[in-house]
């Protein structure tokens, strides 16, 4: 997808170079074109609005106006804009200085409250602390049950009085009984409620009051549309939320509702929860959330999952290959077919720089037609051109695109987008970002651009 | 006229014409609280205007404010672009007359046509009839599947047996088992971590054998996106269907009102690996619309058939076309 937003720009604004002059027509366009994409993603509506009036206005300046390519200046200026307003580093949970750290959870039913519960509390278990959770989800038939189960798995306490209590009582005996237990931390559940129903919210705000909680999250499902503001504002007003827990982001849902949130109430968005066991959980990266919305590969988040498959000793020379520069054709293929046992490949699919293109196809079948394609190429290399793909030109070309039933201007592609990529990984390895814009010539792929080549 | 309880369903050979009459006070009570209710949202309907000063001047800045109500309603942009440029030609070529009510009905009635693409009644014909719930996690599967069986019974007197087949989520069954009290259901279930297929077909021969009417099958919530989990679900769909040629006769995806853009993925998706039938758009009760469904099917063809509003046995409705293209442009 970020392909084809960075296409569609590069379309929009192609004929600027023989005119010489960038015009406001010429950058309406291209903000219509990002105004879509963003739409698609399902950033609110009238967040799109202000974000495009902004990048407008940076977009008719110098930088893009002087570019030789404004097309890619302005998909580099998109996304550095997005990370900015994702919110730059990310935010730790505030701790307690005397007595149990208290996190009160909180957001609509459904939105995976009771399994972020318990994915924190293993989350915190692991860093030595002793955990409590407070049950105080009365209404849902079995909720409690549910607590009890997935926080005996997180290895936390489970404090609950069943269904007849009042939540507010509940969670302040729970609170007394978790001092008293000299716990580190008490979690509390709370019900799924709406944010029009003025009875539980009223609730939501007792429970608070008696708490005192040092963090209030609020748990926002990463397919939530453009009702996301209006829930994250009133939640804000009577919760006043501290931060964010995005759920279900192993889904396929681009996640605007994130930038949305994020937009309209200040509020960082501090975890990510990445599938239904309880170790998929991690801190929230906005500079991937925003190459996420964009629809751009989500390098490390795939790297991170080949890891878990692959094992530890196997992992670790991975590394080293990639820090040495020993990457090759060869161990990438490897590499996807690790990936490509993981399973469904749309979700991962998303995630390889380059491929954002792929995601467009509606059928699934083709996206494995895809990588069939990519692995012929592969396959149809000598194990020195796989090692050294840079001795790849003419008649090798010719000889590997012919072997594998491709064109020649597919397998110069693949070279080039594994190029990119493999600088990309190695500087991630090193802990270095990769600058936007590298980011978006990787994802740019496609014709050699070697203006922008870094060293 | 809304949508009928009659009309949202078919079922087949059975004489349902009248609904048991209820035997006590508070049945009695709960059957005029229910007709009041539906008669004022009849007429609620009926008034529920569009955002009153939308249509009072047509010019460009009207196309504008439909397309962001429709895009706020998340009916995305493509099925936005399409109605808007649709009532707009409709407008300017003169096949509406250029006044606000003129315009409004016209609008209501593309939103209703475009909403009901597809459309048919819940299959219940079979004996047992079966019905499959599928969808993502935290959509309202379990809840729904227990007003349902409660409708079913209330409104045709059907028995009917639910089949705790999400044998994945801790306390699953017990949640289905509190709805099945609630709802006057049978339950059957197995151990956490059995085999949802299996759970299935005990619960089709348990139906068979008691000659309850209808069985609802339950299943664990799973992201469109998880290929091996979607392929368990295509297996309990072929062990249902081995057992009893024909079934799942219905097979419903519940997508919650909130959802943006991706429930046009789910939708495709599940559908891919089940042949799903219908949604039940669930959490109407919130201030998101649900536009979606107006993608779903008018891209997918797969029509809504009821509507979830709230948490209690009584807070289900048979989807109107009508209706809903009123309440997605309303304040």
């Amino acid at each position: 997808m970020f392909d084809q937003l960075s296409d569609r720009l590069q379309a929009t604004l192609s004929d600027v170079r023989s005119r010489g002059k960038l015009g406001e027509g010429d950058v309406d366009a291209a903000m219509r074109e990002i105004r879509l994409a963003l739409l698609e993603a399902d950033v609110n509506f009238k967040v799109v609005k202000r974000f495009t009036k902004s990048l407008k206005e940076r977009c008719l300046g110098a930088e893009v106006l002087e570019s030789l390519d404004p097309g890619q200046q302005v998909v580099k200026i998109v996304n550095e804009e997005l990370t900015g307003l994702m919110g730059g580093e990310g935010r730790e949970l505030a701790l307690s200085s005397s007595g149990p750290t208290v996190i009160l959870m909180a957001g609509l039913q459904g939105s995976g409250k009771t399994t972020a519960c318990a994915k924190l509390a293993r989350h915190l278990a692991e860093q030595g602390k002793s955990v409590a959770l407070a049950a105080c989800d009365v209404y849902r038939p079995a909720a409690v049950d549910q607590l009890v189960t997935v926080g005996g798995r997180a290895g936390a306490a489970v404090y609950e009085q069943g269904t007849e209590a009042d939540p507010v009582e509940i969670a302040a005996w729970a609170l007394d009984r978790a001092r008293a237990e000299e716990r580190d931390v008490l979690i509390v559940d709370t019900a799924g409620r709406l944010h029009i129903d003025s009875d539980l919210m009223d609730e939501l705000a007792k429970i608070r009051k008696r708490t005192r909680p040092h963090d209030v999250l609020l748990v926002v499902d990463a397919m939530t549309g453009q009702d996301a503001v209006g829930v994250a504002e009133s939640f804000a007003e009577a919760a006043e939320f501290d931060g964010v827990v995005m759920t279900k982001l192993d889904g396929d849902a681009r996640g605007g509702a994130a930038l949305s949130v994020k937009a309209v109430t200040g509020k960082p968005i501090l975890f990510a929860s990445t599938g239904e066991k309880l170790d998929a959980f991690e801190r929230f990266h906005p500079d991937r959330m925003a190459s996420r919305i964009l629809g751009m590969g989500d390098v490390l988040s795939l790297i991170e999952k080949a890891e878990q498959q692959v094992d530890e000793r196997q992992a670790e020379d991975l590394q080293r290959k990639i820090q040495g520069d020993g990457f090759t054709l060869e161990d990438f293929l490897q590499q996807m077919k690790q990936v490509r046992k993981m399973g469904p490949l749309s979700g991962l699919i998303g995630m390889l720089p380059g491929m954002g293109a792929m995601k467009q196809l509606k059928d699934a079948d083709v996206d494995e037609a895809e990588l069939d394609r990519v692995e012929a190429i592969i396959l149809s290399m000598t194990p020195l051109e796989r090692a050294n793909p840079a001795i790849i030109k003419g008649s090798r070309r010719r000889r590997i695109a012919a072997g594998s039933g491709t064109r020649v201007q597919q397998v110069n592609q693949l070279v080039k987008q594994f190029d990119q990529m493999r600088k990309m990984m190695k500087m991630m390895m090193s802990g270095e970002q990769p600058s936007p814009q590298q980011l978006a010539q990787m994802a740019g792929g496609g014709a050699p651009r070697p203006k922008y080549r870094r060293r | 006229m809304s949508t009928s309880w009659q009309q949202a369903f078919d079922l087949g050979a059975r004489d349902a014409a009248a609904p048991p009459e209820p035997a006590d006070e508070e049945g009695r009570r709960g059957v005029l609280r229910r007709l009041r209710e539906s008669l004022s949202k009849s007429r609620q309907a009926l008034t529920e205007e569009i955002s009153a000063s939308l249509f009072d001047r047509i010019d460009e800045e009207t196309w504008e404010q439909l397309e962001e109500a429709l895009i706020m309603a998340d009916a995305g942009a493509p099925t936005t672009a399409e109605v808007v440029e649709r009532l707009e030609r409709e407008v300017e070529g003169g096949a509406v007359s250029p006044d606000g009510e003129a315009v409004r009905d016209r609008l209501i009635e593309i939103l209703a046509e475009l909403s009901a693409n597809g459309r048919r009644p819940i299959d219940l014909s079979g004996e047992p009839a079966v019905l499959l719930m599928v969808g993502v996690n935290g959509t309202g599967k379990t809840t729904t599947i227990g007003k349902i069986a409660w409708h079913l019974s209330r409104e045709f007197g059907l028995s009917v047996v639910l089949a705790a087949a999400d044998t994945y989520r801790a306390a699953a069954a017990e949640q289905l088992a509190e709805w099945a009290e609630r709802a006057g259901a049978e339950l059957i279930r197995s151990a956490e971590g059995g085999d949802p297929g299996a759970v299935a077909y005990d619960a089709i021969a348990a139906a068979r054998a008691r000659g309850a009417d209808v069985v609802i099958v339950d299943t664990a919530g799973r992201l469109h996106t998880q290929g091996n989990l979607m392929d368990e679900l295509a297996k309990v769909r072929r062990v249902i269907a081995k057992q009893m040629p024909d079934a799942p006769h219905e097979t419903l995806i519940s997508i919650d009102a909130t959802t943006g853009q991706n429930g046009l993925r789910q939708a495709q998706t599940f559908s891919a690996a089940v042949e799903v039938d219908g949604v039940v758009l669930t959490k109407l009760d919130g201030t998101a619309k649900g536009g979606i469904v107006l993608a779903i099917a008018n891209e997918l063809g797969i029509p809504v058939k009821l509507i979830g509003t709230g948490e209690k046995l009584e807070d289900l409705r048979p989807f109107d076309p009508e209706d809903f293209a009123r309440a997605l442009l309303a304040e």
